[in-house]
């Protein structure tokens, strides 16, 4: 058995679990306003957010290291005003695959924004409650499948990246090092044993998130 | 008293129509909006709940005015005191029975009167279901009784029955009465069912191409009025048929199939799918209890 650094498993669940709990708090909003809004600007955001679908994640990582650098832009800002640089920081890394996971979040809950009958929100305000309260006790809790299917899959995805992570990480062993990286790096020193391990065990946890998915998907859509 | 008098352009699958509609409601009476589809019932609905905005006019109900294009009022769904019944209930699936009236209260000390309606609408053994698992009448009685528990100024029922099958119907307009009744709600009811109307409405008004074209109690607008007839049947025409010099129709009245022969002359014009009055003068009928006597035929 090779003896195996665990810290780039632990930093990539750990890069996934943050990522995903603020993917959550952060879509709700989004998407709410990305379903139901009757501005102009609500297909082109749609557009945006699903860009990362479609865009090389290199595309994406390049432009947030342009961002992030410190000689210009927001980078320099932050780095003049607070004292912070995102560039090569685990910060940076949550903030790239915030982005890069961000349709997998949005997009199953617009569907299901869209998928729940406009009755619903109407006979709420008839009720009297407001919009928000509409979201919270009548709209949200009918989307609990969706909200777990997009967690689950931005989960799974953000464990799965590499290009962004890589441009804009960099491969600091304990800070931006994450799993997939770590599977490159050993390839790339011919320590094929270990690429295995990394591999298996990537291999492994995603088939497990994906089975869950399914699993959920058909048990929790039954009621319904 | 309820006044209201509003106008809409409506882009309907016919093209283009004018809603242009003033009534007015007294307190506690029951009216019917009768008409094809098309012609703007559920909009004037979505109108006074505030879920639509008219164009012009005035709502005013028991002396508060909801809207008022020339004033600039328009109260949002929120601040109207309207219980409205939708073709689909719209019960939320996430909440019981008793969730789903509770969320309509205002108050949460009036959670007697919740209870007292899950009792006068026969829900007290379905409290703790949800609506997936509840049947289509079930379901019409859930949406009514939650949309008695905010104490509303007008009751409003849009086509509450269609769904249902005849029996059930039945039943359930007997509840529906009583219900109004009990609250002593202006109700405007959106119905296609002639038998509903006479059994529920007090006054009945037909709207159509976006104007109300006949208003009155039921017997006078549909009963043909003043004809010295002893009885008399709507129905609609199902099929023509030519026999010899005499024409063949069948008609739909309720649920029956009744044939009848007609001179070409009388029926000039009629098409299938029309709705027809069919009267019989001076004769005696014969009447038995449908369980005893033998089906005539």
């Amino acid at each position: 058995m090779v003896n195996l650094d665990w810290e780039p498993i632990w930093l990539t669940l750990k890069l996934a679990a943050i990522t995903t709990a603020i993917l959550i708090v952060l879509s709700v909003p989004i998407s709410w306003w990305l379903a139901y809004t009757p501005s102009r600007l609500r297909l082109p955001m749609r557009a945006m957010v699903s860009m990362p679908l479609v865009l090389p994640p290199s595309v994406l990582g390049f432009y947030l290291l342009l961002a992030f650098s410190p000689v210009y832009g927001p980078g320099r800002f932050l780095k003049e005003h607070f004292d912070v640089s995102l560039a090569f920081s685990f910060p940076g890394l949550v903030l790239g695959s915030l982005l890069f996971s961000l349709p997998f979040m949005v997009n199953p809950l617009v569907a299901g924004f869209e998928s729940l009958p406009a009755s619903f929100s109407e006979a709420s305000y008839v009720l009297g409650k407001s919009r928000l309260q509409t979201l919270r006790h009548v709209l949200l809790p009918n989307l609990r499948p969706a909200l777990l299917s997009g967690a689950i899959l931005s989960f799974a995805h953000t464990m799965g990246e590499f290009g962004v992570v890589l441009m804009v990480g960099g491969k600091i062993p304990g800070v931006t090092k994450v799993a997939s990286i770590a599977i490159f790096d050993e390839v790339e020193s011919l320590r094929f044993a270990s690429a295995h391990v990394y591999a298996l065990v990537l291999f492994s946890i995603s088939f497990a998130i994906l089975l869950t998915l399914f699993y959920v998907n058909k048990k929790m859509l039954k009621p319904f | 008293m309820i006044k209201l008098s509003l106008q809409k352009r409506l882009h309907s699958a016919q093209g283009i129509l004018n809603l242009e509609v003033d009534m007015d409601i007294a307190e506690g009476e029951f009216v019917t909006l009768f008409g094809k589809s098309g012609t703007g019932k559920t909009t004037l609905l979505r109108m006074l709940a505030g879920l639509a905005v008219p164009d012009a006019g005035r709502i005013e109900v028991h002396g508060e005015t909801w809207y008022d294009s020339a004033l600039g009022i328009n109260l949002p769904p929120q601040r109207r005191r309207v219980g409205l019944v939708f073709q689909d209930y719209a019960l939320f699936p996430n909440m019981t029975v008793r969730q789903n009236l509770e969320y309509a209260m205002k108050d949460p000390k009036a959670r007697g009167r919740v209870e007292e309606i899950l009792e006068v609408a026969h829900l007290g053994q379905l409290a703790s279901r949800r609506p997936g698992t509840l049947s289509g009448g079930q379901k019409q009685r859930v949406a009514l009784a939650r949309a008695l528990v905010s104490d509303p100024g007008i009751l409003l029922l849009d086509e509450p029955l269609s769904a249902l099958d005849q029996e059930l119907r039945m039943k359930l307009q007997g509840e529906i009465a009583e219900i109004q009744k009990r609250y002593r709600l202006a109700t405007i009811l959106v119905s296609h069912d002639l038998g509903e109307i006479f059994r529920l409405s007090q006054r009945v008004m037909c709207l159509e191409d976006g104007r109300i074209h006949r208003t009155g109690k039921p017997g006078d607008v549909f009963g043909g009025g003043g004809m010295s007839n002893k009885i008399q049947l709507t129905g609609v025409v199902l099929e023509i048929k030519a026999a010899d010099v005499v024409l063949v129709l069948t008609i739909l009245v309720g649920n029956e199939v009744v044939r009848v022969t007609s001179l070409p002359q009388d029926a000039e014009g009629m098409r299938v799918g029309d709705k027809v009055f069919i009267a019989a003068k001076a004769f005696n009928p014969m009447v038995f209890k449908a369980d005893t006597a033998p089906r005539a035929g």
